[in-house]
C-alpha cells in the first residue's frame, strides 16, 4: 500500500476547505471593491465605532477569562481531590451542560435574566427589588462564564490528574506546607492546563458575537458582530475580512502561547 | 469543616450550572405563556413543537448534517491519520499544523472564510455547502483521537502479517483497523457532537431557504422565545444524557474514555 498516495485526499481537502479560504479571507481583507490593493479595511479598526467594538469584546473576554479561571481551578482541585477516577459520574455532571446546545444554553440565560422572566418573577413574588442585567455588558460576561466554563474545567482537571502522587508527598517531606507545596508544586505544574483552557475560553469569547447578541439585546456591539453584520448585512466583505485579519493576529498571538507551553500536547482535551 | 466548603462549592456550581436548564424543563410544562407565573401543568408545547413543520425539518437537517459529516469526516481522518504517521517528521509537523488551525481559530473566521470560498467557487448556499463545512471541522476532531493510537501501535505486527501472505488491504483491515477502532469510535462520537453543536460556522455557510436547529433557535429566540423552543431544550437535554450514558457505559477502551 503506498502510504504517500495515502494522503492525497487529505492534503486536497484541507488545501481546498482551509489554505485557499483563509487566503481569500486575506485577499479580501487586502483589497478594495475593485480588487485593487489597500490597507484601508484593515486601518478601519482605528475608526472609533471599530476600535470602541474591538475593545469591548477584549474586556469582556478577558473578564470573562479571568472569572473562568478563579472559579474552575478550585473546582478542577476538589474533583481531583475526589479520586473517583477519570470517567467518573461526578466529573461528567460538571462537563455535561458543554454538551447541550449552545444556543439553548445562552436562551436559558435570556428568560432568566429578562425583565419580565424567571429571576424576577421569583425576586417580586417575595417583593424584593428587580434585577436589570439584561442588555448590558455584565449579561455578556455572564453568558460567556456560563457557555465556556467547561472548556476551562477539562483541561485543568486533565493536567491535575496527570500530577505524580509521589511529587506531593516528597514536597510534604521535605517540609512544605500545604500551601507552598500548592503554590511550588501544583500551581506550576498545571500551567499547561490553565493556558489551554485560557485558549479555549477567551478565543471564543473574544469573536462571540451570538452571546453579546442575545443576552446583550443588540446594544452590546462586539468586533464578533460588526464583522458578522459586514458579511450578512452590509455586504462589504472587504471590510469584514479586513476586520477579520485583525482578529485574527490576536488569535495567533493566543496560538503561540499555547503552542510554547504545550509542546507536547499533551492537555489537548478535544 | 473543610468538606462541607468543598461541598458547598460543588452544590454552587451545580446550581449554577443547572438552575437555568432546570428552568427551560420547568417552562416547557407551564400552562402560561408569561414566564413569571406557574400555569399549570400541561403538555402543549410539546405538541406544538411536534406539530411545528419548520423545527422539524430543521432536526432532520442536523441529524442528517451530523451523520454524513461525521461519516465522511472519520473517513478521511482515518485516512489520512495513516498517512501522517508515515511522513517524515517536518512533513508531518506542517500537516498536523494545518490540522491544527480550524479547531485554533476563531469559527466566526472559519465560517466567513469557507463563505468567500463558496461564493467564488459560485456554489448554491445551502445543505451540501453546510455539509462540506461540517466535514472540514470535524476532520481534526477524528485525526486527534485516530493519531494517539496509531502511535501506539507496533509496526512489526502489520509487517508480519505481509509476511505470512496478507495483501495489505487484507493486514490492515484485520490487524490495524482493530487496533485504532476505539478510536476511530471517540473521534466519530466526537465529529458528530461537534456537528450537532455547531452553530457559527452553518450561520455564514447556510442558504436563506434552510436551517439546522441552531439556527433556526437562533432566529426564533431573536423574534421572541415561543414555548415551543423549552421542550425543545428539554428534549434535548434529555437525549444529551442518553447519548452520554450509552457513551460511557458501553464497554470499550478505557483509556479512550477521557477523551470523548
Amino acid at each position: 500500500m503506498n502510504k504517500k498516495l495515502l494522503s492525497v485526499p487529505y492534503l486536497f481537502w484541507s488545501a481546498l476547505f482551509i489554505i485557499i479560504p483563509l487566503c481569500m479571507v486575506f485577499y479580501y481583507g487586502l483589497t478594495d471593491k475593485n480588487g485593487a490593493f489597500t490597507l484601508s479595511n484593515i486601518a478601519a479598526i482605528a475608526t472609533p465605532e471599530h476600535s470602541k467594538a474591538l475593545w469591548s469584546a477584549i474586556r469582556l473576554s478577558l473578564i470573562s477569562t479571568v472569572i473562568c479561571l478563579l472559579l474552575a481551578y478550585p473546582l478542577a482541585m476538589i474533583l481531583n481531590g475526589m479520586k473517583t477516577g477519570h470517567d467518573s459520574l461526578t466529573v461528567l455532571i460538571f462537563i455535561l451542560p458543554m454538551w447541550m446546545n449552545f444556543l439553548l444554553r445562552t436562551m436559558a440565560w435570556q428568560t432568566l435574566l429578562e425583565k419580565t422572566g424567571v429571576i424576577n418573577g421569583i425576586l417580586s413574588f417575595f417583593h424584593l427589588q428587580n434585577l436589570s442585567i439584561i442588555n448590558t455588558p455584565n449579561a455578556v460576561i455572564l453568558g460567556m462564564v456560563y457557555n465556556f466554563l467547561p472548556f476551562m474545567v477539562l483541561p485543568i482537571y486533565n493536567v491535575l490528574t496527570k500530577i505524580d502522587q509521589s511529587v506531593i508527598n516528597a514536597a510534604r517531606d521535605l517540609g512544605a506546607n500545604e500551601v507552598q507545596t500548592f503554590l511550588k508544586v501544583i500551581l506550576p505544574l498545571s500551567i499547561p492546563g490553565m493556558v489551554s483552557g485560557i485558549t479555549m475560553v477567551f478565543v471564543p469569547a473574544l469573536t462571540t458575537f451570538v452571546i453579546s447578541n442575545i443576552l446583550g439585546g443588540g446594544k452590546i456591539l462586539l468586533i464578533g458582530n460588526v464583522i458578522e453584520q459586514e458579511f450578512t448585512q452590509t455586504n462589504n466583505w472587504n471590510l469584514g475580512s479586513g476586520l477579520s485579519i485583525v482578529l485574527m493576529l490576536f488569535i495567533i498571538f493566543n496560538m503561540v502561547i499555547s503552542a510554547v507551553t504545550d509542546k507536547e500536547g499533551e492537555v489537548n482535551v478535544l | 469543616m473543610r468538606n462541607a466548603a468543598k461541598k458547598i462549592y460543588l452544590a454552587l456550581i451545580f446550581l449554577f450550572l443547572y438552575a437555568p436548564i432546570a428552568a427551560l424543563i420547568v417552562l416547557s410544562f407551564n400552562n402560561s405563556k408569561t414566564r413569571a407565573k406557574w400555569g399549570g401543568f400541561t403538555l402543549k408545547w410539546y405538541q406544538e413543537l411536534f406539530k411545528n413543520e419548520s423545527i422539524m425539518q430543521a432536526l432532520w437537517n442536523t441529524l442528517a448534517i451530523a451523520i454524513i459529516s461525521a461519516t465522511a469526516a472519520t473517513v478521511i481522518g482515518t485516512i489520512a491519520s495513516i498517512s501522517i504517521q508515515s511522513m517524515k517528521k517536518r512533513t508531518r509537523a506542517i500537516v498536523m499544523g494545518i490540522t491544527n488551525i480550524p479547531m485554533l481559530n476563531a469559527e466566526i473566521v472559519t465560517g466567513i472564510s469557507l463563505m468567500l470560498l463558496f461564493i467564488s467557487l459560485k456554489m448554491r448556499f445551502g445543505f451540501t455547502t453546510i455539509l462540506l463545512s461540517h466535514i472540514t471541522f470535524n476532520i481534526p476532531y477524528v485525526i486527534l483521537n485516530v493519531m494517539p493510537r496509531m502511535r501506539q501501535l507496533n509496526p512489526s505486527i502489520y509487517e508480519s502479517a505481509l509476511d505470512l501472505g496478507a495483501s495489505p488491504l487484507q493486514a490492515f483491515f484485520k490487524v490495524t483497523f482493530p487496533d485504532l477502532l476505539p478510536g476511530i469510535l471517540s473521534g466519530f462520537l466526537m465529529a458528530f457532537t461537534m456537528s450537532l453543536d455547531d452553530f457559527i460556522i452553518t450561520h455564514f455557510t447556510k442558504g436563506a431557504g434552510i436551517h439546522t436547529l441552531s439556527t433556526k433557535i437562533y432566529t426564533e429566540v431573536r423574534k421572541g422565545i415561543k414555548p415551543e423552543m423549552y421542550s425543545l431544550s428539554t428534549m434535548i437535554f434529555v437525549a444529551v444524557i442518553f447519548l452520554l450514558i450509552l457513551v460511557n457505559y458501553t464497554p470499550r477502551d478505557k483509556k479512550d474514555m477521557h477523551k470523548s
